[in-house]
């Protein structure tokens, strides 16, 4: 059983907690990930490190509630224990020989992409970060990034903060002006992903994109999280758990995993509706 | 005295009821049906059965003594030997084991030895108090890596003889295969448990959610005082084909098909785990992990259930009794039979899109016999077709996990990723043992708990002479 120490709402549908886990939160290094239950019955489900503090032997986690388990989690309050959290999990973010970085956020990916970036910041790179949102509401970790940053640019959908648009518009402005970083990392949903790297292409720019595939035991046992990569024309099949989560953007088949992550859609829903319902009688 | 030639039936489910449940299909022998059996045996100067069982149990003594009604002191006989009874006498292939020796079955059906070591091992569980074991610790620790079968042989065997075993389970249950692989049907969770809790009231402690190359390492676990570490991490790395289609949705590897089913219940109603249910269902290979999955896929509705094996009958790897059981339970076998694509829905106008449709097959025929003897199988050109089937299940095998080779300095592995280890059971690196999966690639459970046994007295050895 794993204590939650701290939980703080970063927006309606945004979650941060701080996890006791001691041995992970020594170990974790940005870009791995932890898997947990919430309880006996539950699903197993992976999260990225948010960060962690090793002194207090605390993991940080960020999620968005977008079913029956994210919803069950965020009902768990400070002073609560969830089932199981393992970790950590994954292969850390490459960071060796990159001075100058771009990294972009998208939505709750911002979580993930943070610690990169502090990574980053830590090590004297320079640090652009370009972090979206559909909207004013939905930001978070404005200032975080801004104290890890060069240079922050914050774009959201809809204009009602920022500046107004997606985050391939100001990467494509910059690598116009030939402001070419070593090498750009892209965390958020698959569609952005997508169209970050499509957008760096013409200009050589390596990326580096973070899958998060469904997974279940996270330790290459169950071949779940498998994705296609294309290595100079040969497909490979790679597992996110052990061989990722962090991929190259350009050997990614991003619409095979959007295919995927989808397989349990209609599942899910019900799922969803039925936790809804149970919460709903409960209060 | 007069031979009887049929071995004593076992009472089990009948095939047309139990494609509808998840409980055991084999119930076993009652005291009756055990008496008949163990009078069986011919108790012949030689006893074969002994060197064909990978863990030596004395198997005649132990009949000897169900036949005299002490069946409590055959449960002693045969856990001299075995840390878990119940268990093999279920999922042992005897066949090629201890009855495939029996001098009775030289002439007639060899004595059914895996019955009865359930049929002792069930009585005592039944019987069992419960009551926590003392016992006297040495100052020696050791620290084992999973949980499935090798780590538990390994860990009874170690604690028998005084060292204090910690195991360390990636996953949230103990039992690896035995509680994610193998289908309830076949080795009921309960009984897995109480052999696992057997060892923890004799004193192993046993540590969940802990990933040895991640949260921990070998070394550390070095740092941490343990003066040996046994690594029984399994055979991890699902194989795939390498033919177009295999991320279809729809297409599961055998490994996660099972774990969705048994470790994560979805076959609960209620279940939080999703998985795909009913339509057809093909599994591809002939092992006893196709045999599970398909007729797992069975008792979640499926309308029909193919198995598609590249060789012919004579070939298939699995269990006897298993093979038997899924052609009564309906499940129909394609072989001489090899994938070469799985063909999806490609309208996205389809609720189905990225779904599978059918699974494209070419005919096989037995060639030349290869070095091994086998008659390799070599495809009839132009003899492709289709089966339409919604769900693909790769039972092909699976590759030893990278996490432990890749995260321990001076472990060194075979071509396949397999630890190497010399007749200690001793890896490259000292004080590092390791056995089963993780060093011979996919066996069976049993040989993986010879591993674990047999590495113990290399341990011994070792801590002994330190």
């Amino acid at each position: 059983m794993y204590l939650i120490e701290d939980k703080k709402r970063l927006n309606p549908t945004v979650t941060q907690m701080d996890i006791v886990a001691p041995l992970i939160a020594k170990k974790a290094r940005p870009g791995q990930f932890i898997i947990l239950r919430v309880d006996e019955e539950g699903e197993r489900i992976p999260l990225t490190i948010a960060g962690c503090d090793p002194l207090k032997g605390t993991v940080k986690i960020i999620f968005q509630i977008v079913g029956s388990t994210t919803l069950k989690l965020d009902k768990k309050e400070k002073g609560e224990y969830i089932e199981d959290f393992v970790g950590p999990l994954g292969v850390a973010t490459e960071t060796n020989n990159i001075k100058k970085v771009c990294i972009i956020g998208g939505g709750v990916g911002c979580a993930i992409a943070l610690p990169i970036a502090e990574e980053f910041h830590r090590l004297n790179a320079e640090v652009t970060t370009i972090i979206g949102f559909r909207n004013k509401d939905l930001v978070i970790l404005e200032d975080e990034f801004r104290n890890c940053s060069d240079r922050m640019i914050l774009m959201t959908d809809d204009g009602s903060y920022g500046e107004k648009g997606n985050v391939t518009v100001p990467l494509k402005e910059m690598l116009e002006k030939g402001e070419m970083p070593d090498r750009i990392f892209a965390i958020g949903p698959l569609v952005m992903m997508k169209f970050t790297t499509l957008t760096a292409k013409p200009f050589n720019v390596p990326v580096t994109v973070s899958m998060n595939p469904i997974m279940i035991d996270g330790t290459g046992m169950c071949g779940c999280c498998r994705l296609t990569l294309d290595q100079d024309g040969k497909k490979i099949i790679k597992f996110a758990c052990i061989d990722g989560p962090d991929f190259n953007g350009y050997e990614v088949d991003f619409d095979e995993v959007m295919s995927r992550n989808r397989m349990y859609d209609e599942f899910e829903r019900h799922a969803y509706e039925k936790t809804c319902n149970l919460f709903k009688q409960e209060v | 005295m007069t031979v009887i030639e049929k071995r004593t039936p076992m009472i089990i489910q009948d095939a047309d009821e139990r494609i509808h449940n998840f409980s055991e299909v084999a119930l076993g022998y009652d005291e009756e049906s055990a008496l008949k059996e163990a009078h069986r045996c011919l108790h012949c100067v030689n006893h074969p059965c002994i060197s064909g069982c990978p863990v030596n149990i004395r198997i005649p003594d132990f009949i000897e003594k169900i036949k005299n009604g002490e069946f409590e002191e055959a449960y002693k006989i045969i856990s001299e030997s075995s840390s878990l009874p119940a268990i093999c006498g279920r999922v042992c292939p005897q066949e090629k084991q201890c009855e495939a020796n029996c001098t009775l079955g030289i002439r007639y059906e060899p004595v059914a030895i895996g019955r009865l070591e359930r049929f002792v091992a069930d009585l005592h569980n039944r019987n069992d108090s419960n009551n926590t074991i003392k016992r006297e610790f040495n100052d020696h620790s050791v620290a084992i890596v999973g949980s499935g079968p090798s780590g538990l042989a390994c860990a009874g065997d170690l604690i028998r003889k005084g060292y204090k075993v910690t195991i360390f389970e990636a996953l949230h249950t103990p039992g690896g295969v035995l509680v994610y692989g193998i289908p309830e049907f076949r080795l009921p969770k309960e009984i897995v448990k109480k052999e696992i809790d057997n060892l923890q009231r004799m004193g192993v402690e046993i540590r969940t959610d802990i990933v040895i190359g991640k949260t921990l390492t070998i070394d550390e676990l070095c740092e941490m005082g343990f003066e040996a570490v046994f690594v029984g991490s399994g055979a991890g790395l699902p194989r795939f084909m390498n033919i177009p289609g295999e991320s279809l949705k729809g297409v599961y590897s055998a490994n996660e098909f099972l774990t969705r089913t048994n470790l994560m219940k979805a076959y609960k109603e209620d279940s939080d785990t999703p998985i795909m249910k009913g339509g057809v269902v093909t599994v591809v290979g002939g092992g006893n992990v196709a045999m599970d999955a398909a007729r797992t896929a069975l008792r979640l509705n499926a309308e029909k259930v193919y198995i598609v094996y590249r060789r012919s009958e004579n070939e298939l790897p699995a269990r006897k009794e298993e093979i038997e059981h899924a052609k009564e339970e309906g499940v129909e076998f394609k072989l001489l039979n090899n994938p070469v694509e799985i063909i999806g829905c490609s309208d996205t106008e389809d609720p189905g899109y990225g779904f599978v449709k059918g699974i494209k097959c070419v005919k096989m025929e037995l060639g030349e016999a290869d070095e091994s003897g086998r008659r390799s199988p070599v495809e009839i050109p132009g003899s492709e077709y289709i089966i339409d089937t919604d769900t693909v299940i790769m039972a092909i095998g699976n590759t030893p996990n990278p996490l432990i080779r890749n995260s321990t300095e001076g472990l060194e592995t075979n071509k396949m990723g397999g630890l190497i280890i010399n007749e200690d059971g001793m890896t490259s690196k000292e004080g590092v043992f390791a056995g089963g999966d993780a060093v011979t690639g996919a066996a069976t459970v049993i040989s993986a708990m010879g591993a674990g046994k047999k590495a113990v007295e290399g341990i011994d050895k070792y801590l002994r002479n330190r």
